[in-house]
């Protein structure tokens, strides 16, 4: 079986300043790490191949030094990486990423199942696995919370919905996106750090997919985005202390003021 | 797309109306002119020594944007009936309907939904699109994109809105990639520039630290997802409007399949919830949960918690609020024993009104908070749930 986990570097927290005149997020010496959600993708990659057999991918588009994320990955446990790189490739909104990464995906080729994050820290759509997916042509679950099993061509897995779980058969080649109640990431190991350190990993830019260009990066992207703007969130909001009879006093007065009681 | 003439460069020297095939190319008024017959193969913009002639893609890509016109908005449908994070995208097209004097649609899929679909009709939609069928019974992501894409080619909206549910985030980006259109995530607000009459879609990133404006201008539909809770369900106008039944006439090849369901013990959609009682770290144990528990029961509300407390496995991941789990923003956020964490303040700072309890006067939630109690959980948890039984007495 061929897995393939989809990645993406993000600056870590969520702490963000912008430039008032170029309207440039400003985040120098912020630290860049492997998008919280990706980890558990990541796991579960290593996992299915524990369980089933195959070899595992990790594809990620970014700016030269993502390398470093597909490193972490391997690190972790899968077995091979590839960046798609390029300035083309820059300013992509969701279907342009998701566009690019499906690309490199059919590159890499024969694969049985995609996995991705639910969202990343920075932008949470959600959007680019199901766009993947969508490019791609084959069938897609979002919020997956476990794979139950994998038979006959056919993956088994519980899907979280707002109120409820399903139960859902899909039929491979499928994408999935993970939620973190999938697994908990493992730390990496020795061995696998030192084959991170050593390994190639290719980098594939806009000539490498002899496409349409116009279908990349901010060319490819229908979204366009006007203005950005911090926003502090202060409350009116007052502190108090004091005997806990007291306390709750004024907790009751302002439920009924709310109309809660 | 068209061939476009740069007539400074242009010298007539006759060279392209010789090479075209199609005799698109004659001499008007000592200029060049393209005419009808041209089928923009591009020969003569080879054959130009002077670069004069340029393939121009946007003039017949502005005539078609004309086309699309319409309002629709995406009505999800829960165990039958029309969800009410439906009457709230309603009345979010209403607010766009002020601007853009376009017909306001709405889209239903199900089985036996069409009589509900009236529902939408009475609070202000002027036509909905009905889909019955089987297929819809459960939400796949391949039927309902496939069905909306459909409807989509068919009619050509102008604007299409669906709540940022679990439902709308899944199935959405694959109708928009379907008709290659962009779709901006969970946004906070849209509104219509009065000079463009474009849709300017305002979405947070960052955990809600950075806001951004987004516009689609040359694509169609213009796509966005609503978070829920944003705007208030749409009031009944008794207005008039029209049912359109539509058939799937394409063959649905359903790879993915519902097998079963599985409640989540005593979850009450978060999203959904007016009121929330969180629980944190600062509840020490999982069975301290239970007075959590008890005072959301008292005030009707629904049990959230704190990464910290979820990870810890003292409550299931679906409870969890904050940057992974879920936005929440109900009118009142109650925070037990959680410092506030910035990725937990991301899931819960847009609630209408917090109270927040913890022992540490210092806790980052307080900055979040309109009533702030500095004190221990353990004794201020069991008196407020003492007195509002003493209350409902």
């Amino acid at each position: 079986m061929k897995i393939i986990v989809c990645i993406k570097q993000v600056p870590e927290g969520l702490d963000v300043k912008v430039d008032p005149e170029t309207k440039r997020i400003v985040r120098d010496g912020v630290k860049s790490i492997i998008n919280p959600y990706d980890l558990y993708a990541i796991e579960e990659g290593i996992r299915l191949k524990e369980r089933f057999g195959g070899e595992t991918w990790v594809i990620s588009m970014g700016p030269p030094q993502a390398e470093s994320a597909i490193r972490e990955a391997i690190a972790m446990g899968i077995d091979y990486g590839v960046l798609l790189s390029d300035k083309k490739f820059a300013g992509s909104d969701t279907l342009a990423t998701s566009y690019t990464l499906s690309l490199g995906i059919k590159k890499i080729g024969n694969f049985d199942i995609i996995i991705c994050g639910r969202e990343t820290l920075d932008g949470s759509t959600g959007q680019v696995g199901p766009g993947i997916a969508e490019h791609l042509g084959i069938p897609y679950i979002t919020y997956v919370s476990k794979i139950i099993d994998i038979k006959e061509k056919q993956i088994e897995c519980k899907r979280l919905m707002e109120d409820h779980y399903e139960i859902i058969k899909a039929n491979l080649p499928v994408l999935i996106t993970v939620v973190k109640e999938i697994n908990e990431p493992r730390i990496p190991s020795l061995k696998n750090m030192l084959r991170a350190k050593k390994i190639e990993i290719p980098v594939w830019n806009a000539e490498h997919f002899k496409d349409d260009e116009s279908m990349f990066g901010q060319d490819g992207s229908p979204t366009r985005v006007i203005d950005v703007w911090t926003q502090t969130i202060k409350k009116e909001g007052r502190k108090i202390e004091g005997e806990p009879e007291k306390l709750v006093d004024e907790i009751i007065n302002e439920l009924k003021k709310l109309g809660v009681i | 797309m068209g061939i476009k003439v740069i007539y400074e460069k242009c010298n007539l020297c006759k060279k392209c109306i010789e090479k075209c095939p199609f005799g698109a190319i004659e001499i008007k008024e000592n200029k060049i002119e393209i005419n009808e017959k041209c089928t923009i193969c591009g020969l003569c913009i080879k054959t130009c020594p002077e670069n004069a002639l340029i393939r121009e893609e946007k003039k017949e890509k502005e005539f078609v944007l004309d086309e699309y016109k319409g309002i629709w908005f995406f009505a999800e449908t829960r165990n039958g009936e029309i969800a009410s994070v439906s009457f709230e995208m309603l009345n979010a097209a209403k607010k766009l309907k002020k601007k853009l004097n376009q017909e306001i649609c709405g889209i239903v899929f199900g089985k036996n939904i069409k009589e509900k679909a009236y529902q939408l009709i009475k609070k202000g939609a002027e036509k909905v699109y009905v889909i019955e069928d089987n297929v819809f019974c459960n939400f796949t992501e391949e039927t309902y994109s496939k069905a909306l894409a459909y409807l989509i080619k068919k009619y050509k909206p102008n604007i299409l809105i669906a709540a940022a549910t679990m439902v709308g985030r899944s199935f959405i980006p694959s109708v928009a990639v379907k008709v290659k259109t962009g779709l901006t995530a969970d946004c906070t607000d849209v509104d219509i520039d009065e000079k463009t009459g474009l849709l300017i879609q305002t979405r947070p990133t960052f955990g809600g630290n950075l806001m951004a404006k987004i516009i689609c201008e040359k694509h169609r539909p213009q796509m966005a997802t609503i978070r829920p809770k944003i705007f208030q369900p749409a009031n009944n106008e008794n207005k008039d409007g029209e049912i359109i039944e539509e058939k799937i006439d394409f063959e649905i090849e359903d790879k993915v399949e519902i097998c079963g369901r599985e409640k989540v013990e005593n979850i009450v959609d978060l999203q959904e919830a007016e009121i929330i009682v969180s629980g944190g770290r600062g509840l020490k144990e999982g069975k301290n949960f239970e007075i959590i528990k008890e005072l959301a029961d008292l005030l009707g509300g629904a049990v959230g918690a704190s990464r910290a407390a979820v990870d810890s496995g003292w409550i299931g991941y679906p409870h969890q609020v904050g940057q992974t789990g879920k936005t929440v923003k109900p009118k009142l956020y109650i925070a037990c024993g959680i410092s506030g964490a910035i990725q937990h303040l991301a899931g819960m700072q847009t609630s209408d009104y917090i109270i927040a309890i913890n022992k540490d006067p210092d806790a980052p939630i307080f900055k979040v908070a309109n009533l702030g109690i500095v004190g221990d959980i353990f004794e201020v948890i069991p008196i407020l749930i003492k007195k509002l039984k003493e209350i409902r007495r």
